[in-house]
């Protein structure tokens, strides 16, 4: 169970986050959409636990844990996984090197076997068939010349090899055709159950059609003016944020 | 009676003068005459200050300042020696022992200096330049051995490791071990060489390496410098290569607490080329210096450059390459990088690239960088679970990629892999 309670967040002096509060209940797929800087970006990095942001007011509980006094890996051990909108490249750093350094932090936080390289390759290319990803992927450097599509699928890649109880999906779908949103879509819903939850941050509803939510909320200025059902995305996709600001 | 000097220029002048009659050579005309150049060089130049252009970034205030010995022959305090499955020379305090050595069955010599110097003149200071470079001129006055590796035309002598020792001893000795490398033509070696010692004990250890690759020869050089962290290590190596030879250097420079690693490469036929990478791993307390230069003297030439840095805690790095293409020297084709990743904010390194070109129809590029971990990376790899130790030692592993994957011989890599894996292990611990 994520619990954000009255979050305050600012940068560099600047207010992003304006008391926010949502819980999400395990099991559960909450939408956040928002116009263009209304804080969408900055909840998921708070929640992953990146430098640079100062929670000035509020609290972030998960699971019964204080969020924010945790480091972000250990945030990741604890299920927390931040698909990025903007995946960062890592000129020499394999991606299998990579996957399987990051799947064994997690294994061995979570007091699991570790893999070694055969039953890495296993999992890893088994899941990549699902996501339809070449097996030249692993051999290639983290991101290095990845397509925006690729960089997607990659994340997508990770996230279904760390199986995260708490999926935050920052605007994965900016910038993919139908088939990769189908992808990102596909890789959310199997992981959907009782123990996984997640929070799929988007500009846009089109994303929803394929990841259906149980509740949608709308961020404007820091703060949650809105909430509803399904139908709610639907409704701001027809009308647009300015209606639900106004209101 | 007046009083020597026991640090310092002096102390190693005077040293010379009451050792001249014992040294190695004493009673050969030749020999005495190179003696003589040599100190007459050293004479006129002491030890470099920073005031010479050269040494502007490399303080050797702390070399001149201390006080060292002659090195004590055949003292064998059981040295624990690395195994090796290769052929191996060994040397202690900068004396050949051939009881440690594995040598048999080589189908090339691999001899001591003190055996075989009076065969030497056309090879000894062929290269060196004592008047230019005051600690070839120190070498020079105080060699008492060395290496002589002699590969015969068209032979490929495979590996051969030459690996030097530093003895445990309180009495902070001095060596100036001076290496003749000769590969005929055609003729391939692939020498690694590890230079190490005590992690306490104080030492200079100055080699001078003089290579010679005949035309179509190749030698792949690799340099491992794991010197006591208490130890002076100022090396200069010569190269010289004929018509379509290759001189391939990789070094790793992660010991000792001042090193200098100087190379001159002279590429003196059409078509040779010099490879020279490597890394410096430089930890609080350590000075280092990699300062290379490149002597493109012949047409049609190939050059490739790439040195990376990381430095941590209060620690000092240096980086000087000279690239001089000469106007005989059409068609050069050469390329420097070198790139400094800085670990802590008491890290520097000062880097000085210098093109000199003669030649109008040439391809010449360099490029510098110095950077600290990018912070974005950083958070990437810790929100995949990964500790923080470990996500930035796979950033400086990245970082460090591009050189090592530039050294061609997989006997190099390996080797280089293991101190890179071991030096940061070590980071670890002193961080913790």
């Amino acid at each position: 169970m994520l619990k954000i309670e009255n979050l305050h967040a600012t940068i560099d002096g600047k207010q992003i986050l304006n008391g926010l509060t949502l819980t999400i209940a395990p099991g559960e797929l909450h939408a956040i959409m928002g116009p263009n800087g209304s804080g969408k970006s900055t909840l998921g990095y708070v929640l992953a636990g990146r430098e640079g942001y100062e929670v000035t007011e509020g609290s972030v509980t998960y699971n019964g844990h204080d969020l924010l006094a945790m480091t972000p890996e250990e945030r990741a051990v604890a299920g927390v996984f931040l698909a990025f909108q903007a995946p960062v490249e890592l000129p020499g750093v394999g991606n299998a090197n990579f996957l399987r350094t990051a799947l064994n932090a997690v294994r061995r936080a979570r007091g699991e076997t570790e893999v070694d390289a055969m039953q890495f390759l296993k999992l890893a290319r088994a899941r990549m068939k699902v996501l339809n990803m070449a097996d030249d992927m692993l051999k290639r450097n983290v991101n290095v010349g990845f397509s925006g599509g690729e960089k997607k699928r990659n994340e997508m890649l990770q996230m279904a090899m760390l199986s995260p109880s708490l999926a935050l999906l920052d605007e994965t779908d900016s910038g993919l055709d139908i088939d990769a949103l189908k992808m990102v879509a596909d890789t959310v819903n199997s992981l959907r159950g009782p123990n996984f939850s997640a929070l799929v941050i988007t500009h846009y509803q089109r994303l929803l059609n394929h990841i259906v939510p149980d509740r949608v909320h709308v961020l404007s200025a820091g703060r949650i003016i809105r909430s509803g059902g399904p139908e709610l995305a639907e409704e701001l996709e027809a009308t647009g944020y300015a209606a639900s600001v106004a209101a | 009676m007046t009083a020597v000097s026991t640090t310092g220029a002096a102390a190693f002048l005077a040293r010379h003068e009451g050792l001249r009659a014992r040294l190695l050579g004493a009673q050969t005309d030749w020999v005495i005459a190179m003696r003589e150049r040599a100190t007459v060089a050293f004479r006129a130049q002491g030890f470099p200050t920073r005031r010479v252009e050269a040494w502007k970034y490399t303080d050797l205030a702390a070399v001149t300042g201390s006080v060292f010995v002659e090195p004590l022959t055949g003292v064998d305090d059981g040295l624990d020696l690395p195994a090796t499955t290769n052929p191996r020379a060994v040397f202690i305090d900068g004396r050949f022992r051939a009881d440690l050595s594995t040598l048999e069955g080589l189908g090339y010599a691999v001899e001591s200096l003190a055996v075989t110097l009076p065969t030497q003149q056309h090879r000894l200071n062929a290269m060196a330049r004592p008047e230019e470079q005051a600690l070839a001129a120190l070498n020079g006055m105080l060699f008492e051995d060395g290496v002589v590796i002699t590969i015969p035309a068209g032979v490929a002598a495979g590996v051969l490791e030459l690996l030097s020792c530093a003895a445990q001893s309180e009495r902070a000795p001095a060596y100036h071990p001076r290496h003749l490398v000769h590969l005929g033509e055609g003729a391939s070696l692939t020498l690694i060489e590890t230079a190490a010692g005590p992690a306490a004990a104080r030492y200079l250890h100055n080699p001078v390496f003089e290579i010679e690759v005949a035309a179509g020869a190749r030698m792949n050089h690799g340099r491992l410098q794991m010197e006591g962290r208490e130890a002076f290590f100022l090396s200069t190596v010569y190269a010289r290569v004929a018509a379509g030879g290759t001189y391939d250097n990789f070094t790793l420079n992660a010991g000792a607490r001042l090193s200098r690693n100087e190379i001159h490469v002279a590429l003196n036929g059409p078509k040779a080329e010099a490879h020279m990478n490597g890394v410096q791993l430089v930890a609080d307390g350590q000075h280092a210096d990699t300062t290379t230069a490149l002597d493109h003297a012949a047409p049609d030439c190939a050059s490739r450059q790439t040195y990376k840095t990381v430095l941590s805690g209060r620690s000092r790095g240096v980086f000087q390459g000279k690239i001089l293409v000469r106007q005989i020297a059409q068609k050069t084709d050469g390329y420097q990088m070198n790139q400094a990743l800085l670990l802590s904010s008491e890290a520097e390194i000062d880097c000085k690239p210098q093109l000199e070109i003669y030649a109008d129809d040439v391809k010449c590029s360099h490029g510098a960088t110095v950077g600290a971990l990018d912070p974005e990376q950083l958070f990437f790899l810790r929100c995949r679970g990964i500790p923080e130790a470990q996500a930035k030692a796979m950033l400086v592993e990245a970082f460090l990629t591009e050189a090592v994957e530039a050294v061609s011989d997989a006997d190099i890599r390996a080797s280089l892999a293991g101190a890179v894996a071991a030096w940061w292990q070590h980071q670890g611990i002193e961080s913790a």
